[in-house]
């Protein structure tokens, strides 16, 4: 039992001890907006993080989210300046993102193709079709858009949560519910432990593959609608190499890469790690941001090392 | 004719043709080529010096994808072998305005692709050493890569002045680009090293069956090594020719999305993705796909990002060709066409 | 006809696939309450049968009646609806969820929705343990099932197939990966399984088990029905003889006395002191002479592929001092083994002998190519002419040798890659299973072959599971039994002598 949340402890224990150095370090460090920050400054990437933890866990990748979400904020910017309705318009990129991950998910399926080849032609896609709607920036200054950008949910000590933070722990918490107690959920796993048993003992391994790249899909223009909340624009660079900030998360929060073993609550705590990394940097304010890049790239290096430790000792599966 | 029709590199060069022929049509000063200064002038010649660097990284990545691996980090290795070789060469002008270099510029490009390929050789160790999946060892140096490459640059873009340098990626030899003489000899190299010793025959084995490479005694892990850092040593070249032609090192862009493009172009010309089979020509001809593509693009005066489209629309197409579901469908398809006419019959 | 018992019955399959009629009207009648075996050599047709009445494949022709009314499954699914639950050679548990959820995965209990509606874990586990419980196997079913050993891993996924009220259970292979004890335990199981009433059908190729679990058999060959049998009316000599279409000519066994006494003068080529690695192989001594065939037998899980693959260094010794030549050799990995001149015909052709992408030229060439190392370079001129001299040497039916291996026959494949041994010149040849799943014929040719070598002053090391063929062939036996030696025969010693050793502790 121990050794299954093994990889979930270190990463919460890691992210404890850096808060910990933060707060021993830096004044003003301790308190609960700067850990609210963590989730409103990266609202978006935990959304994507939720999705792509779903297929990592199916032993897949997704490459494509960033561009997803650039493509989200493109089309959305373009249909409210055309004076869609706010919510019209999130409906129509979240059923446009859903449908671009089945794709790529029918793909992969079918046709048994690579799915890192296969979303990496996505990402070529979503991202050229957002150059086809405009290489400029699109400024957004839709009423309700600006309104939801700038609520705050205040929760006492001072401290508030925007809509977006809001969104993200809803993600989090329903996925952890779809991954721990429902049927779906479970086939990724299954998926993840072994493919071509999962089809052996009956599991509908074909149609929940399509569907976690469809919910990885989702999660992208989900990811895409709030990260315009935060932006107010249109643009297709927003969010260039997202796809890697995803996956960093997803593996520091404790999900093996190979598949079918780990949390939805690791890859929170996974983004909580790379963005408390971000405030080190900024509260420290010597440190150039590069150092995040390094820093990142240095922590995805000792998980994979962990995760390769944790494999070997692991019993030998037959 | 059959012969011709099933030799692996006929569907990649009569693509490559027609994107040509489609070219000339579009714009006849295409095909024109011009002697000036002792120098070959024309499209056809920009295509091929434009390619060179991707030509020589996509080279690298043949031999990484036929022993079943992949490098996903040759943009970020791109970038520090650029910063490598800036900061080596360093200098300024003098007193009399001369231009200098702070150290020999044999040294820096060797730093540089020495550099590159201790990328190449960590690359390879993660894999055969910790035993990572390429995709995931090379996407810690993706990440950080390019976080070392700023560090050294202090994140700013550093400009050469030092006139040699240039030679690299903007002078010519004997009326061609020095960078295509560069790509040209790599890859003759290459061929020569595959064809007159052991090497095609193991990476081949190892690509094809690891277990069985292994059980024949073939050291599999030296070679894989041997492949990683070569194809580091690769992206280090393409660095040195990128820096060389923009005469600056750019941490944040330069190679930015080549690893895409590298992989795309060793698609494109035939390699299997699953290892084992691999061909250097249809290499060359898929990163001269590329460029021609991207080069009629330009010229066509459509928005350069649309590139990005097209290329997708081609990896998707060269994947389902070359999965052998997708033909057993498309092969079901004529098959059930071809019986429904014999029922009208 | 009518018999009450009959639960299934097929009739008449066809079934075909490009180039293989791999079923031609094959037929199968199974009881209720009786283990009834699926015989035959390998392509046969016995998979294929399997996977028609577990809707994988569809038969082109025949009818499938369960209780008397025909149905024609889908799915494995659909199959598992109608009553037919299967366990495929391939069906393993997962090993990332635990025991229960690997014996309820797909039919969860949930909850109510007034609860969330969510899965109920607590009955899961209750279920799983509930079941595992009635058929007497006792296990922490919270636990991962990647930890299990693998008989209760086994007994775990009959315990799965057999939770949705099966009527007929299918076993493919179930005893290839345990010992003898867990086959015992898994018989067990199947016995009372067909106490409760259910049909089962037990595919496999140890005819021993056969006789012990089976109360009738059918016999495929070539796709074809070729009889049921009750296993008291039919002997084993009649069973192979059914199964393989004529009488099995018994080769005479070869003079060994006389060389067994040059021999025993000679000093040993290879020789393992303590040779140990924990879990797989317990510490033992073995020896290979100069022109010697030492006989590897024992039963599967007996140590025999872990031993030889501990010689030749794929993987690694805990223990244990090799010498070469009487002299202390290094030998760490397999370069090395091809280094010091041993071979190794690994037992899984596929998987770890051939490179199907690749010539039987260039397949024949790569053990030599890879011990000269990268800067001598066998020329294609060269490959060409070892790979035809051993090629025609060997009798391997090829078109050419540029032909890709992989579209050779499983018996050729063996040889194209003893030829890539015998490229190396080898002093030691180590054969792992070398007959298997090639037919008799063929099998005949290559046990003179492996002889022929011998005599040329090679040392052989022969493991086989099929006793009657190491006796035929080696000069000297080792019998491993639950990974340790249990002893050491002379060459000509009969079979039951080998037998004798090899069952001692199940007697014991």
């Amino acid at each position: 039992m121990n050794r299954r949340l093994l990889p979930l402890t270190v990463t919460i224990v890691l992210f404890v001890a850096m808060a910990a150095f933060g707060a021993i370090r830096f004044d003003g460090f301790l308190t609960l907006q700067v850990f609210l920050n963590l989730i409103i400054d990266n609202a978006f990437l935990c959304i994507v993080a939720v999705g792509m933890t779903f297929v990592i866990l199916s032993g897949g990748i997704d490459l494509s989210v960033g561009a997803v979400i650039a493509l989200t904020s493109m089309v959305s910017a373009t249909l409210l300046n055309a004076g869609w309705n706010p919510f019209a318009a999130m409906a129509v990129v979240l059923v446009l993102g859903a449908a671009f991950g089945a794709l790529q998910g029918f793909l992969i399926q079918r046709f048994n193709l690579a799915p890192f080849l296969v979303t990496l032609a996505g990402m070529f896609l979503a991202r050229g079709c957002c150059y086809l709607i405009s290489t400029e920036s699109i400024p957004i200054d839709d009423a309700t858009y600006v309104a939801i950008a700038q609520a705050r949910i205040p929760l006492g000590f001072n401290a508030s949560l925007t809509i977006g933070g809001l969104i993200a722990l809803l993600v989090v918490a329903a996925a952890m519910r779809i991954a721990h107690a429902s049927e779906f959920g479970r086939t990724v796993y299954a998926i993840g432990g072994g493919e071509t048993s999962a089809r052996l003992m009956g599991l509908s391994v074909d149609s929940t593959k399509i569907g976690v790249y469809l919910l990885s899909g989702a999660c992208a223009s989900l990811g895409g609608i709030v990260m315009t909340f935060y932006m107010l624009s249109g643009y297709s660079l927003h969010a260039v190499g997202l796809e890697l900030d995803a996956i960093a998360a997803v593996v520091i929060g404790g999900t093996l890469l190979a598949g079918g073993v780990g949390y939805v609550a690791g890859t929170l705590f996974g983004v909580l790690i790379l963005g408390i990394i971000q405030t080190l940097i900024a509260f420290d304010g010597t440190l150039s941001s590069w150092w995040t890049r390094i820093v990142v790239g240095a922590l995805l290096l000792l998980f994979c090392l962990l995760q390769r430790l944790f494999e070997g000792r692991a019993p030998k599966s037959p | 004719m059959k012969r011709f029709l099933g030799h692996a590199l006929f569907w990649p060069a009569m693509a490559l043709a027609l994107l040509l022929v489609a070219s000339a049509l579009f714009n006849p000063s295409f095909v024109t080529l011009t002697w000036r200064d002792g120098h070959l002038y024309g499209s056809v010649i920009d295509i091929l010096n434009r390619a060179a660097p991707l030509i020589v990284v996509s080279l690298g990545m043949t031999l990484v994808i036929a022993v079943r691996g992949l490098d996903i980090s040759v943009g970020a290795v791109v970038a520090i072998s650029a910063a490598v070789v800036a900061l080596m060469i360093g200098g300024g002008f003098s007193a009399t305005g001369e231009v200098h270099s702070d150290n020999p510029l044999w040294l820096a490009l060797a730093a540089a692709l020495g550099v590159a390929a201790a990328c190449g050789l960590w690359n390879g160790l993660l894999v055969v050493k910790a035993g990572m999946q390429p995709i995931v060892a090379t996407l810690i140096l993706m990440v950080a890569g390019r976080g070392i490459a700023q560090l050294l640059t202090g994140g700013q873009i550093i400009t050469v002045y030092y006139p040699p340098f240039f030679t690299l990626g903007n002078g010519f030899l004997l009326g061609l680009p020095v960078a295509l003489w560069i790509a040209g000899l790599l890859w003759a190299a290459l061929h020569l090293v595959l064809s007159r010793t052991a090497l095609g025959l193991f990476v081949r084995s190892i690509g094809g069956n690891p277990e069985a490479a292994r059980v024949a005694g073939v050291r599999s892990s030296a070679i894989t090594l041997c492949v990683y850092t070569f194809c580091g040593l690769a992206a280090g070249v393409a660095g040195l020719i990128v820096s060389s032609n923009v005469k600056s090192a750019d941490a944040n862009n330069a190679g930015q999305l080549l690893e895409l493009d590298a992989i795309l172009a060793v698609t494109l010309g035939g390699t299997a993705l699953t290892g084992g089979r691999f061909t250097l020509a249809g290499t060359v001809i898929g990163a001269l796909i590329i460029q021609t593509l991207t080069s009629m693009i330009y010229s066509l005066g459509v928005p350069p990002e649309v590139n990005l489209v097209v290329k997708a629309a081609l990896v998707f197409a060269v994947m389902l060709l070359q999965s052998a579901e997708f033909r057993g469908l498309v092969a079901r398809m004529v098959r059930a066409d071809k019986s429904l006419d014999g029922t009208r019959r | 006809m009518n018999d009450p018992a009959i639960v299934l019955r097929a009739r008449d399959i066809s079934r075909a696939f490009p180039g293989v009629q791999a079923l031609s009207g094959a037929g199968l009648t199974l009881r209720a309450g009786e283990v009834h075996a699926l015989m035959g050599q390998n392509g046969a047709g016995k998979s294929t049968l399997i996977k028609v009445l577990t809707g994988v494949y569809a038969p082109d022709a025949g009818s499938i009646e369960l209780l008397g009314r025909p149905v024609a499954p889908e799915s494995p699914i659909h199959a598992q609806q109608l009553g037919i639950s299967a366990v495929h050679q391939e069906s393993h548990l997962l090993p990332n969820l635990s025991v229960a959820e690997n014996i309820c995965a797909g039919r969860y209990p949930r909850r109510a929705w007034t609860r969330g509606g969510g899965i109920d874990w607590r009955e899961t586990e209750r279920r799983a343990a509930e079941l595992l419980a009635s058929l007497g196997i006792r296990l922490d079913v919270t636990q991962l099932a990647g930890g299990l050993p693998a008989a209760l891993q086994q007994l775990a996924t009959v315990a799965r197939a057999v939770a949705t009220d099966a009527r007929v259970l299918i076993l493919d292979e179930p005893t290839s990966s345990l010992d003898a004890d867990e086959v015992q335990a898994l018989f067990a199981l199947i016995r009372r399984l067909r106490d409760k009433g259910v049909a089962i059908l037990f595919v496999t190729h140890f005819l021993d088990q056969v006789y012990e679990i089976c109360d009738r058999m059918t016999v495929l060959r070539n796709g074809r029905f070729i009889g049921e049998y009750a296993c008291a009316s039919l002997d084993s000599h009649g069973l192979v003889a059914a199964m393989v279409g004529r009488e099995v000519a018994a080769t005479p066994a070869v003079e060994h006395v006389a060389q067994e006494r040059e021999q025993a003068a000679r000093p040993p080529v290879l020789a393992a002191r303590n040779l140990s690695r924990r879990g797989q192989l317990k510490p033992l001594d073995i020896e290979l002479k100069p022109g010697e065939v030492l006989g590897l037998a024992g039963l599967l899980g007996s140590g025999r592929t872990e031993l030889a693959r501990l010689l030749f260094a794929l993987d690694a010794r805990d223990t244990g001092d090799i010498s070469v030549d009487g002299q202390p050799a290094k030998l760490d990995n397999p370069a090395d083994a091809l280094r010091l001149g041993l071979g190794f015909c690994p037992e899984d052709r596929k998987h770890s002998g051939i490179v199907a992408d690749l010539s039987v030229r260039e397949n024949i060439a790569l053990a030599l190519q890879a011990r000269m190392g990268l800067r001598k370079f066998l020329g294609l001129a060269e490959q060409r002419q070892i790979a035809e001299k051993l090629v025609a040497a060997l009798g391997v039916k090829t078109a050419s040798i540029e032909t890709p291996i992989g579209q050779l026959s499983g018996g050729n494949q063996q040889k194209a890659i003893i030829a890539r041994w015998l490229a190396t010149h080898p002093r030691v040849l180590i054969l792992d299973e070398p007959t298997r799943g090639i037919d008799v014929a063929a099998k005949q040719e290559l046990m003179n072959e492996i002889l022929e070598l011998a005599r040329g002053g090679t040392a052989v090391l022969f493991i086989s599971a099929e006793i009657d063929e190491v006796v035929r062939v080696a000069d000297r036996i080792m019998v491993l039994r639950d990974r340790a030696k249990a002893g050491e025969l002379p060459g000509g010693a009969n079979e039951d002598a080998v037998y004798s050793l090899i069952a001692a502790s199940q007697k014991a």
